[in-house]
């Protein structure tokens, strides 16, 4: 499921960048890509609740669940700022957020599998 | 002429990038001193720091709180090359690692490079003697 959220924010990384070198602020095609990312990232977060609530391994459960809680925070918060500021940078702030999805849910996978450091 | 903000056109990426700092340094200082406190208190203690100057640059960047922002900037960047620099010569002393450990490696040195970034935005933005 990493890899599903990997490919879809890395479409709207270059997505906002290509937008951002071309001085765009953030439009409503973007925004709805932004949205349908955000509707991926629920369902695996929801996934991801019940798996730890049926696994008998033991996950580090207050590290998965915050980081679950934020990725589900990033898109809303990242958009919503990013859209607010009508120049490159706004959409600037997109591509961050997207890229942070990234990081996060391979985070996520590291905490189940317990490979984390 | 007045002050631009510095919450508007690259400042929007920079608040950006502080809150994401600000997010995952404190979330790490919290779970390190709530799990296992007395494994690393001096690692520990400076992580707790280190978010609370992140918190301090997010909101004095985010709300344009000019000498608050220009304080919180200059403390992480000698921060980062202290607390880097300590890290590497007197590894032992950090058994665990802060956001600032080896320059912010664990970040992708982001950490020893934002500081910077932060200065150079705040000159950027100044009050215009003209």
């Amino acid at each position: 499921m990493a890899w599903v959220l990997t490919l879809m924010s890395l479409v709207i990384m270059a997505w906002a960048s290509a937008l951002s070198i071309r001085n765009r602020p953030v439009n409503d095609a973007l925004f709805y890509a932004a949205a349908a990312l955000e509707v991926a990232v629920v369902a695996v977060v929801i996934g991801g609740f019940i798996a730890l609530g049926a696994t008998d391994r033991s996950v580090d459960g207050i590290t998965f669940v915050g980081y679950l809680i934020t990725i589900v925070l990033v898109l809303p918060i990242g958009v919503a700022w990013g859209a607010s500021d009508k120049s490159r940078w706004g959409t600037g702030v997109v591509v961050i957020a997207a890229f942070l999805v990234i990081v996060l849910s391979w985070r996520v996978v590291q905490i189940w599998q317990g490979t984390h450091v | 002429m007045s002050e631009r903000s510095t919450s508007t056109g690259p400042g929007r990426v920079l608040v950006a990038v502080y809150a994401i700092f600000a997010l995952s340094a404190t979330a790490r200082s919290v779970v390190q001193i709530a799990t296992d406190f007395g494994a690393a208190p001096l690692a520990y203690t400076l992580s707790a720091f280190a978010a609370a100057v992140y918190i301090a640059a997010t909101v004095a960047l985010a709300r344009g709180i000019r000498p608050m922002a220009w304080t919180a900037c200059a403390i992480e960047a000698v921060g980062v090359f202290t607390v880097g620099t300590i890290s590497v010569v007197a590894s032992e002393d950090f058994p665990d690692a802060t956001v600032w450990s080896v320059y912010g490696q664990g970040y992708g040195y982001v950490p020893a490079v934002l500081p910077f970034l932060g200065l150079v935005w705040l000159w950027h933005t100044r009050e215009s003697r003209e």
